[in-house]
């Protein structure tokens, strides 16, 4: 098997899906000859031609409304927004009219499309090339939120996410872009279910949950703890729309304490939904209250390097974390 | 002069009276539906009085059921003239169960006709255009032979949405018709408070493609132009804006009283230049329509429009279980 980083996972998966079926295409900016700005793209171009592979204006909500409408048609558009900082021009034509479209048509019409969007910090990006976008998506009904971690899950999600029959926000955590490495089998078709959590350490002590950069942060300082004796679980969310309510329901009732962790800030944050769910329907299993640790109330990340470190959970927080709650 | 080059551009005698009859159908469905709101018996209405002709005209340029319309809220006569029927209009007005467009979901006149290749659409405004702009990029992609025709106001075209979707189209030489029905208010802002320019096409220069005015109280100026550029998309020279000067005769929907900025002496100046009148007069002076045929249509139209409301009164309202799906494609009540 060979060990490839997770924009090399993706890119795979991407080019797989383009070659299986026609009606798919990329649009985006800059991700033609350029290849993306991360280069998730590099090389479809030349494969694929400027038909398929469509340098769009510098506008998001065009990337989104034209690729609404080439699905309506019946393609497959995977759109790119280049950073998720840059995805509020397209909020109205994502929440309003991709969501909302299978519904308000009583089902004759669906929007089969994937938003593909970097996001996340540690890049030295600054409050507009860092954000967390989650939380907003992740609130509406009619779209599908994916956060793939690894390249195994980047290839066989974003493929899932292209054969989808709705709308997927594809959430792809830039900083581990080239960082994360994995082995991704060649012989044989990666596809990863959307929705489906994966426990990733199994533990007994206590739950962390958390996806993206976070989980391998969580994983790190998983390993930190076990030195003091604390067997941490750590589950990977995979998929934040629609949540894997019975595996994380299954953890807690195993360890009887949960640890949720974001990058996003911390107020209406995804962990809070986790959080609901667990106060709502594992309240007897809890043996600690459950804690959040997620990116301060600022209004995004900030530049310089001292401010970027403060912002972003780390494995050392994460680990202080989990000591705090195994020992309540 | 004109007349004879209509008829030979696909309208026939037989056309021109089907035009007329739709423009009349919707004008006494829009009325009567005025009246179902005022005694108290539906939510909302939102009206196309004073815009029929060019609706109608518009849709008659198409190859109807084969070509794409991504319309907008006030198109109820280009809904008629694309197979909508009044019994599907009142189920919709009524919020009873089965109405097509959106199972009774959306309000009144948000169209969605999937047979007829009619797009849903949204009550913000212009977030349909690019949605237009992609059907035709797709249209292109697949090498189909089918264009799109959109329709919008000229205030939602004040919109960045509209601009970037008209540039795409522009850039990639798209088979799109931007059709704008400019009655000169949204809502209460009067054109001149929405753009310098003097017409909404003159704002084609600035994206690249080419742009035109016309009479939108005349139905057969609206086919000619309306022809013209799905011509020139078909044969793949690329989109159109066609302006269409129409007039709004109502408020802009029921819950809107315009007293308060429209002066009464121009609404009642807009009676004399009733499009309905208009296309009446005009098929009379071509010798197509007598008085008796006239009577006719009048009566024709009213019998359909009440046998809608009766037929939709009588529907059922949709069990409240159906509001639950399908919030993802392929979901099932069962679901």
């Amino acid at each position: 098997m060979a060990e490839i980083t997770l924009i090399e996972g993706l890119r795979q998966g991407m080019d797989e899906e383009l070659e299986r079926d026609e009606r798919v295409f990329i649009v985006g900016e800059d991700v033609g000859q350029r290849g993306g700005v991360f280069r998730a793209t590099e090389g479809l171009y030349e494969k694929y031609g400027e038909d398929r592979i469509i340098d769009s204006p510098l506008a998001e909500d065009s990337i989104v409304g034209i690729g609404i409408g080439t699905a309506l048609y019946g393609m497959r558009p995977i759109c790119e927004i280049q950073f998720a900082d840059f995805i509020y021009p397209a909020f109205n034509q994502i929440v309003s009219e991709a969501a909302r479209m299978c519904y308000r048509s009583a089902g004759e019409w669906t929007v089969p499309m994937v938003i593909r969007v970097p996001y996340g910090g540690g890049i030295g990006g600054g409050l507009y090339h860092s954000q967390s976008v989650e939380a907003f998506f992740a609130h509406v009904p009619g779209l599908k939120v994916v956060v793939p971690s690894t390249p195994y899950d980047a290839k066989g999600l974003i493929k899932s996410s292209v054969r989808d029959p709705g709308p997927v926000i594809f959430l792809e955590p830039k900083r581990g872009y080239r960082l994360i490495r994995g082995e991704v089998p060649e012989d044989e078709e990666v596809l990863v279910p959307i929705g489906p959590a994966r426990i990733s350490r199994t533990g007994t002590d206590l739950s962390v949950f958390a996806y993206g950069m976070m989980h391998h942060y969580c994983l790190e300082a998983a390993e930190r703890v076990a030195q003091e004796g604390i067997n941490a679980e750590v589950i990977d969310l995979r998929t934040l729309k629609p949540v894997d309510r019975q595996t994380i329901l299954a953890s807690v009732a195993k360890t009887g304490r949960a640890l949720i962790v974001h990058e996003d800030n911390l107020t209406g944050g995804y962990g809070a939904e986790i959080a609901a769910i667990l106060a709502e329907e594992a309240f007897g299993d809890l043996d600690a209250p459950v804690r959040r640790l997620a990116g301060p109330d600022v209004p995004a990340m900030p530049y310089s390097h001292p401010f970027e470190s403060w912002f972003m959970p780390d494995a050392d927080r994460i680990a202080k974390a989990i000591l705090e709650l195994a020992a309540f | 002069m004109e007349a004879q080059e209509d008829l030979q551009l696909n309208l026939n005698e037989e056309s021109l009276l089907e035009m007329y009859g739709l423009i009349v159908l919707s004008r006494r469905l829009d009325e009567r539906t005025w009246v179902l709101h005022r005694q108290g018996k539906i939510a909302f209405h939102i009206s196309g009085i004073g815009h029929e002709a060019a609706q109608v005209g518009a849709a008659m340029a198409l190859r109807r059921g084969q070509d794409w319309v991504v319309p907008y809220y006030r198109d109820l006569a280009m809904m008629l003239a694309l197979g909508l029927t009044p019994k599907e209009f009142m189920l919709g007005v009524m919020g009873k169960k089965g109405e097509p467009s959106s199972g009774a979901r959306q309000m009144p006149s948000h169209w969605s006709i999937r047979r007829m290749n009619v797009v849903s659409h949204s009550s913000p405004v212009a977030t349909q255009t690019p949605h237009a702009s992609g059907i035709g990029l797709a249209i292109k992609m697949r090498g189909d032979d089918a264009i799109v025709l959109t329709s919008i106001g000229e205030g939602a075209t004040s919109q960045g949405a509209w601009y970037e979707a008209v540039n795409w189209a522009a850039i990639h030489k798209l088979p799109v018709v931007f059709m704008v029905e400019n009655n000169l208010y949204a809502i209460s802002v009067r054109q001149d408070r929405q753009m310098a320019v003097e017409h909404v096409a003159d704002k084609a220069a600035g994206l690249g493609l080419p742009g035109v005015t016309v009479d939108g109280l005349d139905a057969l100026a609206v086919h000619r132009a309306i022809s013209e550029a799905a011509a020139r998309a078909r044969a793949g020279d690329g989109p159109t804006l066609v302006e269409a000067m129409v007039q709004r005769m109502t408020p802009h929907s029921s819950d809107d009283d315009d007293r308060s900025y429209r002066p009464r002496a121009e609404l009642e100046a807009l009676k004399a230049q009733d499009p309905v009148r208009l296309q009446r007069d005009k098929l009379m002076d071509m010798g197509l329509l007598s008085e008796q045929a006239e009577t006719e249509v009048q009566e024709r139209a009213a019998a359909q429009v009440e046998e809608a409301i009766k037929f939709a009164a009588s529907a059922p309202y949709p069990e409240v279980s159906e509001a639950s799906y399908p919030v993802y494609a392929g979901d099932r009540a069962d679901g």
